[in-house]
């Protein structure tokens, strides 16, 4: 590599110049001319893949505000997977539901773009600007299909809350900078460690501005409200994307802002997300039983598993830390699979994303049903699939760290929550056929590839996690 | 030795299943070849399982077969599996049961029948997966799995409640071993702090100084797992919804097998992990076991359904497993672990041939039926013969176990015992008089009448059972030698520690009853 002072931001790039390529291939394209503009984007996701496998270890630094240090690059490649297979997912999506073409991948794109800068980010304001890069892209990508009234209303609503929220952040960071006189997240902890600060009431203010900010962007109870309804309004595809992709990015940056920066004050931050994470494994737990609408269910599920994720930050020790990344991943790819599942089950007319449209799905697509089966199994975390290894090893933080109580209340609400992962089972696999859900003649190859290669990593994560483990546990040896 | 049978052990059935995964029988044509197939291999698991058998050694008390390399380095996670005279019957018991189940379902499996093949291979897999590791994490990953195939088995082959017995059965299943996940965590965080090391081996968690009050907590934690799947009182209700919504294959493996976890789990590990706590709470666990025998009989007596009868005995004849491991003596213990084995066989057994009336009749009520002796006299045979063994008449392999369960059980407290023995007598009432309705008198249905007797299938399935329910009664020696040195070990061990433990707990009051004789002793 070059060596020089861009070195980090060269996988964020890579997206960026797909993005743009992507646009400008759109704007030159025939009405009816077919270009395989998700190729385009999985080239870029590639090139950023590959660099930030030459960047590992090196611990790159552009500006002094995008670090590309293993912990960054760690959940790049998770940004990276979730780019992937959401553009593999899509291809078929986007020409059944007649989406345009151009500006969906574009968006895709510039989002993965926000997201890997978000988690490399070590400055404030460089945090800020992701997030909003990656807010405008979703928030447009919720509404795309801008006949649909759900779909509408769930893009009002997530920008409306998601702006509100972007204020709430921007405040936070505007008194830690008045407390410290940096938005650099080194500076910040080296000065409040300096100090002592604890009984500034000003440091709480700060904290909890920010902790509302990151709240909001990974659906913490109790600011989740916008999610089910944004998760239900948009295409199944782009909720996956949404429900993984943002929220491995704003965990990355939740993490390194709270585990580095605010790492002093972890006394006071710590009985905080303590109860976030109660709350957030509890209630996205017991509303998600009540649900009936599969994406909604989903969208609850996966507010739980923000909540999961939520213990090992509380834990907040190394085994945490390694957890939190190897969680993100077995969890985006599991989640992004079965979302997948659900968009490739749709038609253009009807989503089939009711509960009741799975009845007997196992006579119709034995090999799709089997695949969602996994997916289910991992997000409910039975072995041997990566959701299990990923509770698993979020759980002995927890224990390592004497959260007990945590703990307890994390393996409670899994199992309940499988409760509801098996209604979608018993659905598929017990029900008889009623014939609501209009299968589709055919399953797009290029989208029935995606699930198979992630129903492969699952499995494998789930059996052979050593390496993966491994990783994690590297990625945040270099920092904090 | 060179060949690793145990990992063969299970990873025949799980290679079996991924084969059958890969056969394409959409319409069902080569379901023939399919139950063929799933039947070898399971009976070439049962190979491997005698295979173990055969090279086992009963005179040492050590983990036998032992295979061991790195799974998870950086938490101390093993693949390490081993046997010893505790669950090398076990897994034979696994390895023979399948294929029995296996041939049961042949007349009455007649959709999906690769999907059936899968599950049920899949299934032994991890129940022997079960019973041979022995680093807590691979315990857990096996412990947990097996509930996905039996979920499926129940769910889509079962009788009308099949969905809810089977979401029941699976949410009880994970409620419990939860908190022995977390238990387990505990473990291995507790030796981590101790040594430095993160492990989940077994037999370094053995040596770990636990403090009582945390040895409490972290038994009720394991137990609780463990009783929710003997069943003990009053953690059975699941039981005899999953059991009578099973398909008889599926009830087979239930009460064959998978309520033996519960049990050996015990053994393995609340026990002697936890001797201390054990000790305190083993009276309480044993009167909970002795309402469950009394309790289980009670209820089997008045039911009008045979399998709902069976279920309920089953309530009633691991009471006695688990009072005879309370008793932690090496009489209780053996017979425990015996009784394991002559339930697995006259319970399957049962059943198994509940199962066949139940496939001719398509009911399983004891009034349907009636004077079936003089229709069908070869069933009624073998049935009378797991009947009986059931109830423990001497010379058949019930009476063994228990007497042996009484004898330990009465060195420890007498009080127990009396009450035990009274549910004895209940299983020998209920038993025989659902006997008597079924076969003798007149055939009181006219349907009843052209009902066929035991075809060539049938008979390989029953006939098995029957020998070997015949054998271990009459040959107990040949079951009780090579589990006795591992036996005796167990019990050294949980015992030693007890009395170390109250000789270092000045002035604690010695809960357990064979601690109040070590205490008088210090006196």
């Amino acid at each position: 590599m070059f060596n020089s002072s861009f070195d980090a931001i060269v996988p964020m790039v890579c997206v960026i110049l797909a993005a743009l390529t992507v646009m400008g291939a759109e704007a030159f394209r025939a009405r009816d001319e077919d270009m395989p503009l998700g190729g385009l984007g999985i080239v870029g996701l590639a090139g950023a893949a590959a660099t930030s496998a030459l960047l590992w270890n090196r611990n790159a630094t552009s500006f002094g505000v995008i670090v590309a240090d293993n912990f960054g690059l760690f959940v790049t490649l998770v940004l990276v997977i979730v780019g992937v297979l959401t553009i593999m997912f899509s291809s078929p999506v986007v020409r059944r539901d007649g989406l345009p073409k151009g500006e969906y991948y574009a968006l895709v794109l510039f989002a993965v773009a926000g997201m890997i800068m978000m988690a490399t980010a070590n400055d404030l304001l460089v945090v800020f600007i992701a997030l909003e890069i990656l807010s405008l892209a979703v928030y447009v990508l919720t509404g795309i299909r801008r006949d649909d009234p759900r779909a509408t209303e769930g893009a009002f609503k997530y920008f409306l809350l998601g702006a509100f929220s972007s204020a709430f952040f921007l405040y936070g960071i505007a008194f830690t900078y008045g407390l410290s006189g940096s938005t650099r997240l080194d500076r910040i902890g080296a000065y409040l460690s300096a100090q002592s600060m604890s009984d500034n009431p000003l440091i709480l203010v700060a904290m909890g501005l920010l902790l509302v900010g990151f709240a909001f962007k990974i659906s913490a109870v109790p600011f989740h409200m916008w999610t089910p309804d944004a998760y239900e309004g948009a295409p199944a595809v782009v909720t996956g994307f949404m429900s993984t992709g943002v929220k491995a990015a704003a965990f990355a940056a939740f993490t390194r802002v709270f585990l580095s920066a605010l790492e002093p004050f972890s006394a006071d931050w710590a009985p905080m997300v303590w109860a976030l994470a109660a709350a957030t494994m509890i209630l996205g737990t017991v509303v998600g039983v009540a649900q009936s609408n599969l994406k909604r269910m989903l969208a609850y599920s996966s507010i739980a598993h923000g909540g999961y994720l939520l213990v090992g930050l509380v834990a907040a020790n190394q085994v945490g830390k390694a957890a939190i990344l190897f969680y993100l991943l077995a969890y985006a790819v599991t989640n992004l699979a079965a979302f997948g599942v659900i968009a490739l089950l749709g038609a253009r007319e009807d989503a089939n994303d009711e509960l009741r449209d799975y009845a007997g799905l196992w006579h119709t697509r034995p090999a799709l049903a089997a695949l969602m089966t996994v997916c289910l199994l991992s997000l409910g975390g039975l072995p041997p699939t990566a959701g299990f290894i990923g509770k698993w090893y979020i759980f002995s933080a927890a224990v390592s760290a004497g959260y007990y109580g945590l703990a307890i209340i994390g393996v409670l609400t899994s199992v309940v929550s499988v409760f509801f992962y098996l209604r979608v089972v018993v659905m598929m696999y017990m029900a008889d056929r009623d014939g609501s859900l209009a299968v589709p003649a055919r399953v797009s190859g290029v989208g029935m590839a995606a699930l198979v290669a992630s129903i492969i990593l699952i499995l494998y994560l789930g059996i052979l996690p050593t390496r993966a483990i491994g990783f994690a546990a590297e990625s945040i040896a270099t920092i904090f | 030795m060179n060949v690793r049978l145990l990992t063969l052990s299970w990873l025949v059935p799980i290679a079996g299943a991924l084969i059958l995964l890969l056969i394409g029988n959409a319409d069902g044509r080569r379901d023939g070849f399919i139950r063929w197939l799933s039947l070898g291999v399971s009976l070439a698991t049962l190979a491997v399982t005698l295979g173990l058998w055969a090279g086992f050694d009963p005179a040492s008390a050590d983990f036998q077969f032992v295979e061991r390399r790195p799974w998870i380095p950086a938490f101390g996670i093993d693949y390490f599996v081993g046997v010893d005279g505790i669950s090398l019957f076990l897994v034979v018991l696994t390895g023979f049961l399948t294929p029995i189940a296996l041939l049961s379902s042949w007349g009455s499996i007649d959709r999906k029948v690769k999907e059936f093949s899968i599950f049920m291979l899949a299934l032994e897999a991890a129940m022997i997966g079960v019973f041979v590791s022995l680093d807590l994490f691979l315990f857990y990953v096996f412990w947990d799995a097996m509930l996905v195939p039996m979920y499926f088995l129940i769910g889509i082959w079962g009788y009308d409640q099949r969905i809810y017995a089977a979401i029941k059965f699976m949410l009880y299943t994970m409620a419990g071993s939860v908190l022995m996940l977390i238990a387990i965590l505990g473990l291995a965080y507790l030796h981590s702090a101790a040594t430095g090391t993160y492990t989940f081996d077994l037999l370094r968690l053995y040596t770990l100084d636990i403090a009582p009050q945390t040895q409490m907590w972290f038994f009720l934690a394991f137990t609780v797992a463990f009783a929710i799947k003997v069943p003990l009182f009053p953690f059975h209700t699941w039981l005899p919804d999953a059991h009578v919504q099973a398909p008889t294959a599926g009830s087979v493996i239930l009460a064959g097998v998978l309520l033996k976890m519960g049990t050996y789990g015990l053994l393995r590990f609340s026990f002697p992990l936890f001797p201390q706590a054990a000790a305190y709470f083993a009276p309480w666990l044993a009167l909970l076991a002795v309402i469950g025998i009394i309790y289980g009989a009670l209820v089997a007596m008045v039911q009008p359904d045979m399998k709902k009868l069976v279920a309920y005995s089953s309530v009633s004849h691991l009471g006695f497993v688990v009072l005879g491991i309370c008793a932690m003596n090496t009489q209780g213990v053996q017979g425990a672990i015996y009784q394991m084995l002559a339930h697995g066989v006259s319970t399957g057994g049962l059943f198994l041939l509940v199962g066949m009336l139940s496939d001719r009749r398509h009911t399983r009520l004891i009034s349907e039926f009636g004077g079936l002796k003089d229709v069908m006299p070869r069933l009624t045979a073998a049935f009378m013969v797991i009947t009986l063994a059931s109830i423990g008449l001497p010379g058949l392999n019930g009476f063994v176990g228990e007497f042996l369960i009484m004898l330990g059980a009465f060195r420890w407290d007498p009080r127990f015992v009396v009450a035990a023995g009274l549910g004895v007598i209940l299983s020998a009432v209920y038993m025989l008089w659902m006997l008597q309705r079924v076969y003798y008198g007149p055939v009181t249905h006219e349907e009843n009448a052209t009902l066929p007797d035991l075809q060539p299938r049938e008979w390989a399935a029953v006939l098995p059972l029957c020998a070997i329910a015949i054998l271990m009664g009459i040959f107990p020696t040949l079951f009780l030698k090579p589990m006795e040195a591992s036996v005796d070990a167990l019990v050294q061990r949980v015992q030693a520690t007890q009395t170390l433990q109250a000789e270092n707990t000045v002035g604690q009051r010695a809960k357990g009853k064979g601690q109040i004789e070590i205490a008088r002793a210090a006196k």
